[in-house]
């Protein structure tokens, strides 16, 4: 890593003051807000906005608190980024969504078949977000989400292009630039993961990266000094602490401290029969020891649903050394559930709050860190992302 | 000249029917955009590729490229071609 100095990890902070929460709910055939009091008891439903259109990611800006911005498109329609600046009432289009630059005369350009992610950027940076597509770019907005423009030095670089494979080399419905994560510290100090490609830093706003590979395994036989054989599912820094970030990889659960360039595979000591291998990651607002993962079985031919049937969330309280089970609640048996990478995610309140959305259609949350769970929506569209705010 | 909507795409032009101007597809369709913000993308992606779920039909006959000339009588009809569920 080149340049940042490690701090040390913080005390515990008290959470702010409770406001009402929302739940930001994107499907495959939609979205839906879910309106909670602050006591998370009762819910408001609030949808679907865009009936039918696929929505991978659909964030709420925490600088404004009122910008919302969904990436979506449909099965026969390109892809567009909506924004609202009134929780959804009205909603626009992007001016110029994530598209990439023309290729010149006699070659093969890239065009965005959906954008997938969506990063607001740094609190000092108001109206500048982040976005990753599929195939793998990486765009910027100045502008509130109106106007996005893409990075070159990644999306034209013959490096990086390689490493990202083709849309061949990724993930069924395409590969992904995801977990596009700014430094609450230096707006300029980056990083982002890629299906496959590996997790990237920059510490120049973008213009330069640099691999952060050291200590991920991959799949058996297969170089682990090359970006294109690693597949991080969903990185996430602690916002207790932003020199801690933790991983959920196809080979593994992993942390790093930086100024540490090594990732280690924390989820060694997950149960055996359960194993290490799921898409979600999810952080404390205020404790960077503690984390939570939603197991898959990635086994055999790989079925990525819940462990013999029986879903259930871990959590660590001291940084990966050892995890508890979580499942109270959740069903016992015959469950085979699927959770994708953006579909997990936390609260800032005091206990924090979990929520998680299964590919059938079923949003899950427990109000106590995970020690009881229940179904606050069910027979949605799958369910591709989860977020929360605070209003 | 006419160029009909398809359903999918009427959040933009509010209407079945549209009113374009151009001596090429690509130009009928950079009009189309000039006048209902958004829509070009919708149907045609970053390296002016017709996207794949897109159909147009000129005067009953399927044209597969932007380049194809036009006359003011001629009659555009975009489809959308559904698959999957």
């Amino acid at each position: 890593m080149a340049g940042r100095k490690s701090s040390p990890a913080r005390p515990k902070q008290r959470p702010r003051a409770q406001r009402k929460l929302v739940v930001l709910v994107a499907t495959r055939k939609g979205a839906w807000l879910l309106h909670g009091d602050a006591a998370r008891n009762s819910w408001r439903v609030d949808g679907p906005h865009f009936l039918g259109h696929i929505i991978s990611h659909l964030v709420l800006d925490p600088r404004d608190g009122r910008t919302l911005l969904a990436a979506a498109k449909t099965g026969h329609l390109g892809p567009t980024v909506f924004r609202s600046t009134d929780m959804g009432r009205n909603w626009k289009e992007a001016a110029r969504p994530p598209a990439f630059a023309k290729a010149p005369q006699g070659e093969k350009g890239r065009s965005v078949d959906h954008t997938f992610w969506l990063t607001p950027a740094h609190a000092n940076e108001p109206n500048v977000w982040y976005a990753g597509t599929s195939p793998q770019g990486l765009f910027r907005s100045e502008d509130g989400g109106v106007t996005w423009s893409p990075f070159s030095s990644i999306n034209d670089d013959m490096k990086y292009r390689e490493w990202m494979g083709t849309v061949q080399d990724g993930t069924p419905d395409g590969p992904k630039m995801h977990s596009i994560i700014v430094d609450p510290r230096d707006p300029k100090h980056l990083y982002f993961g890629m299906s496959g490609g590996g997790v990237h830093e920059s510490v120049d706003g973008g213009n330069t990266w640099t691999p952060l590979l050291k200590g991920m395994e991959v799949v058996e036989g297969f170089d682990a000094s090359t970006p294109t054989f690693h597949d991080p599912h969903c990185v996430r820094m602690c916002p207790s602490n932003p020199d801690r970030l933790y991983q959920q990889n196809h080979c593994g659960i992993y942390r790093i401290d930086r100024p540490s360039t090594e990732w280690v595979r924390v989820g060694r000591s997950m149960p055996k029969r359960v194993g290490d291998v799921g898409f979600p990651m999810v952080v404390h607002p205020r404790d960077d020891n503690t984390v939570w993962v939603l197991p898959m079985n990635g086994t055999t031919v790989w079925p990525r649903t819940s462990p013999e049937g029986k879903p259930a969330v871990y959590a660590t309280r001291n940084a990966g050394k050892t995890w508890q089970r979580q499942d109270a609640g959740l069903p016992a048996s015959q469950a085979w559930w699927t959770v994708k990478r953006q579909a997990m995610t936390g609260d800032a309140q005091d206990p924090v709050g979990l929520y998680f959305g299964t590919t059938s259609g079923e949003l899950w949350m427990s109000r106590d860190e995970g020690r009881k769970w229940s179904c606050i929506a069910r027979n949605l569209p799958e369910i591709y992302a989860v977020e929360t705010a605070g209003i | 000249m006419k160029v009909l909507i398809p359903g999918a795409l009427r959040s933009y032009t509010e209407s079945s029917e549209a009113e374009a101007a151009g001596a090429t597809l690509g130009e009928v369709l950079v009009d189309l955009d000039r006048r209902y913000t958004g829509i070009r993308f919708r149907m045609v992606d970053e390296q002016d590729r017709i996207r794949r779920h897109i159909r147009i039909f000129v005067n009953g006959g399927q044209v597969r490229e932007l380049s194809q000339p036009l006359a003011i009588t001629d009659e555009v009809v975009i489809v959308q071609a559904l698959s999957g569920g």
